[in-house]
């Protein structure tokens, strides 16, 4: 069977930012395995700008900015396979992959980086009830129609969900000559990034409903209408609230799902918060020598630190395979408390982290003026104001090696949101 | 010209009798009003063949039910549809309701059906695991099995086209009558004369029978809504779970498919309207709250999508078959509600007896029993894919990821005989876009593939139906 040191399993911004950094760290023996037909996953089709802006400090569209990426992995001779689809990966960490030219292969690498990416929730998952008419999209779907294909999706749009494609798509459409009636959102708060709603919404006057759903689809063979509800504290939507919307297309931006279907079969232990993978502090799950990064491993709204994240797993895949990432040391648990619905990472280890350690989470609700508490075992470390936090915007705090190395018999690390 | 028989209705029951009848000589043709085979009752129901222990004894059900179940065996290799005997128990909750399940077992052997056992809980528990906790005793019956309704309804259309039976699509009937010794069918776009007729128009049938005979049916469309969860639901439930039907009406069932998936429903809503598949937000709360009755903790929330089917209810409720007294030529297959897929291969058995005898149709020498073997390889070892990406690269291309479909079963899709012409024709035939993502990433590059293969842009593919097309215009400043 063929050898690999890293196999990396997508070439979008993840699995890009993880092979150069692999690279870069030493290890020679690396391959992307890509299930489309290009380089930069999701990046392509997002022609918008506001990429970049952490990472390079300038403003790219999507497609510039996998490029910066493509190109450094070019020029590194990073070796990849476009339009290959990963069927299966062992616990032993035999990748088996197939394509139209090299048929069903297996190869065995000795670290493998989890970069797949996440994928829209379906209407069938949202249970709205009506008929299956042709004219409903999640709003991906649509976003490539749009921007790759060259296609409208429709004219008249109503958008469910307020994810920030859904936003982004939103302002697409508009430009495109179509008529985007509102945006409904079942929560009391966006799902998406404020900037989105600004300038996305706001600066074309499309209203945002918050706490509305749709209840009924209509048109047997193309979207006719759709109508929405006022929904109660329980999700439920309010009889007697009704709206009837005609349109011909309707948009869903209800969440996105980590693509862990590959992380199952390898025997990776799953976030029951995130569906991405549970991961230590230097992204390696519960199977020795298997990484994760990226949007499979937790939703992000910034590909900035998606880039980071996934620069962080590639050091630590290739120091894994030189030998230097052994196991030592007591496993410190990560805890999410009061309003903090996760952490990433979950774990970790004094010994073996960095100087610095970047813990990203998201909240359950809208806080105002709340702090975040940062809580070794009992004794509150930091305790930092923000004027807001809302579950559409991650956030993150960062934890310091020389700080914990003080407690030699630190158990947990909470995070948690704190009023006062 | 005349034809020997037409058949109006291209579902389960009108491709069936079709295929059964190609193996004789004569000229057959069938009219199906919309754009393809399996779009009405065949495409939305439980999927199930059923064993044949529920209807009464002496029905059309129970008797074409029983035959039909042991057709599979055989019809599933001739014409590769993929069917698997797992076995149904039907759940009782109630101590004092367990001699149900005995009467339930008595009727069915008068029926024909074998092997059926009256479970205890514990032993009912051995073979389902997950049975909620107030089951306390269950009938099983072993020959019970499950079916993908869309390949199996294609199937039989396609065997039949490749038999020499002719096929118009988007064609309605609008009138019947007598011609002399002929029928005079006329349809929104042309005029037809036949010797006999097929009524296999589902919820329709009572319509086509009132223009002709005086014994008048009455279909009543009855709705049910299904949910259909996630492929990582497979394995919670093994069997087709029904539950003993109580004062509060009958349950619903939970069964795995053959696609890997978990189906749950139905519900039974009478409606008047005759294109009423609409779901609605009682309904799908109604499956949600019935499952619990036979299932404990079926991760309810893995649902990818929700359908309703109609059933047609005729008022006798049993199958109208065969020529009323009063239009002799003129051949029933109504009121065709469950267990209708189970029966269907039964039915076509008989109707095409009845009309080969009638009009002394010759045997055809050169029949072809054997379907082309369809490649679906997500079921196939590795080493078996392999040596199909090596005849065919295309099979080696992943179109849709959650289903695991190829380039290479999308193409045979639309090239097969009656292939796919639209997106749901390519969906039923192929399993694409049917799984976690419904369609989200592989719609895109499916279009991709029409375009190519049927020759026609991206404007003109639609979902099924006319009107329903998936993209309205060129972006600005796009190609002309």
């Amino acid at each position: 069977m063929k050898q690999v040191d890293i196999i990396i399993v997508g070439g979008g911004p993840a699995g890009l930012s993880a092979a150069i950094a692999a690279k870069e760290a030493g290890c020679d023996s690396i391959l992307i395995l890509e299930r489309d037909g290009e380089l930069g996953g999701i990046l392509n089709q997002c022609i918008h700008n506001g990429f970049g802006l952490h990472t390079f400090h300038e403003e790219l569209t999507g497609p510039e900015y996998a490029d910066r990426y493509i190109e450094r992995a070019r020029a590194l001779s990073i070796d990849y396979r476009l339009n290959t689809m990963v069927m299966d990966i062992s616990p032993e960490r035999v990748v088996t992959a197939m394509n139209r030219s090299d048929g069903m292969f297996s190869i065995q690498a000795k670290a493998i980086i989890l970069a797949m990416g996440c994928r829209e929730r379906p209407r069938g998952a949202l249970n709205i009830p009506g008929y299956r008419p042709a004219g409903i999209f999640s709003a991906g779907t649509a976003q490539r129609l749009v921007n790759i294909e060259g296609y409208m999706p429709g004219r008249q749009v109503v958008i469910l969900g307020s994810g920030d494609i859904g936003l982004i798509m939103a302002r697409r459409m508009t430009l495109e000559g179509a008529t985007v009636k509102l945006v409904a959102e079942l929560m009391p708060y966006s799902g998406g990034l404020k900037r989105n709603i600004v300038q996305c919404l706001d600066d074309f006057d499309i209203p945002l409903r918050l706490s509305h759903t749709v209840v009924n689809i209509e048109g047997k063979e193309r979207v006719e209408a759709v109508t929405i509800a006022a929904v109660g504290a329980d999700r439920k939507p309010i009889p007697g609230t009704e709206e009837r919307y005609t349109c011909d297309t309707l948009l869903l931006s209800c969440g996105l799902i980590p693509e862990n279907e590959l992380s199952k079969s390898a025997g990776v232990s799953l976030s029951g918060v995130t569906g991405g993978p549970l991961v230590n502090e230097h992204f390696e799950t519960d199977v020795k020598g298997i990484f994760a990064c990226g949007n499979v491993l937790h939703v992000h709204d910034l590909v900035d630190y998606v880039s980071e994240e996934a620069q962080h797993a590639g050091q630590a895949a290739a120091r894994y395979v030189q030998g230097e990432l052994d196991a030592t040391g007591a496993v410190v648990a990560l805890r999410a408390q009061g309003g903090v619905r996760y952490t990433v990472p979950s774990t970790l280890c004094v010994d073996r982290m960095d100087d610095t350690l970047t813990v990203r989470f998201r909240v359950g609700d809208v806080y105002r003026d709340s702090y975040v508490s940062v809580y070794l075992d009992d004794r509150r470390i930091s305790h930092r104001k923000k004027r807001i936090m809302a579950p559409g915007e991650m956030e993150q705090i960062v934890l310091k090696k020389a700080e914990l190395a003080q407690m030699p018999s630190l158990r947990t690390v909470t995070v948690c949101i704190e009023k006062e | 010209m005349i034809y020997d028989v037409i058949i109006i209705g291209a579902g389960v029951v009108g491709c069936a009798v079709a295929r059964e009848l190609s193996r004789s000589k004569g000229a057959m043709l069938v009219i199906e009003r919309s754009e393809d085979v399996c779009t009405g009752t065949s495409k939305a129901n439980s999927a199930i063949i059923h064993s044949g222990y529920d209807a009464e004894n002496g029905t059309w059900k129970a008797k074409l039910n029983v035959r039909g179940n042991r057709m599979m065996d055989t019809l599933s290799k001739e014409l590769s549809i993929p069917f698997f005997r797992i076995g149904s128990l039907t759940v009782c909750t109630q101590e004092e309701r367990l001699g149900e399940l005995e009467q339930l077992r008595e009727r069915g052997e008068r029926n024909g059906v074998e092997g059926l056992s009256v479970l205890s809980r514990d032993e009912a528990l051995r073979i389902e695991p997950h049975l909620a906790d107030d089951v306390v005793g269950a009938l099983y019956a072993p020959t019970a099995g499950i079916v993908c309704p869309f390949r199996m309804t294609a199937a039989f259309a396609e065997n039949a086209a490749e038999n020499g039976v002719e096929f118009r699509f988007g064609e309605e009937v609008q009138h019947i009558a007598r011609d002399g010794e002929l029928w005079r069918i006329e349809t929104d776009r042309e005029v037809y004369h036949t010797r006999a007729v097929v009524n296999a128009a589902g919820v329709y049938a009572d319509v086509l029978n009132n223009m002709v005979s005086s014994h008048q049916l009455c279909i009543t469309p009855r709705r049910g809504d299904y949910l259909l969860l996630d492929t990582t639901v497979e394995g919670y439930v093994t069997h087709t779970v029904f539950q003993l039907p109580t004062t509060m009406g009958k349950g619903v069932l939970v069964s795995p498919t053959v696609h890997g998936n978990t189906i749950v429903g139905p519900t039974a809503f009478e409606t008047d309207d005759r294109e009423q598949t609409a779901t609605t937000e009682e309904g799908i709360a109604q499956v949600i709250l019935k499952q619990s009755n036979s299932i404990k903790d079926l991760p309810i929330g893995q649902v990818i999508t929700s359908f309703s089917g109609l059933r047609a209810s005729e008022q006798g409720h049993d199958f109208v078959l065969g020529e009323p007294d009063d239009a002799p030529g003129f051949f029933n297959c109504a009121g065709i509600e469950s267990p209708g897929l189970s029966a269907s291969p039964a039915i076509a058995e008989m109707i095409a007896q009845q009309i080969r005898e009638k009009y002394t149709l010759k045997e055809k020498q050169d029949f072809i029993a054997q379907q082309r073997d369809i490649v679906h390889m997500k079921p196939l070892s590795y080493e078996e894919q392999a040596k199909k990406i090596a005849q065919n690269p295309a099979y080696g291309v992943i179109v849709c990821r959650c289903a695991g479909v190829t380039e290479g079963e999308i193409i045979d899709a639309i090239r097969a005989p009656l292939g796919a012409r639209t997106l749901d024709g390519i969906k039923r035939r192929t399993g694409s876009q049917m799984g976690r993502c419904q369609g989200g990433f592989c719609t895109p590059k499916i279009m991709d593939i029409m375009t190519r293969e049927l020759g026609i842009g991206m404007e003109d593919i639609r979902k099924n139906g006319p009107g329903s097309h998936l993209v309205t215009a060129r972006t600005k400043g796009g190609d002309e």
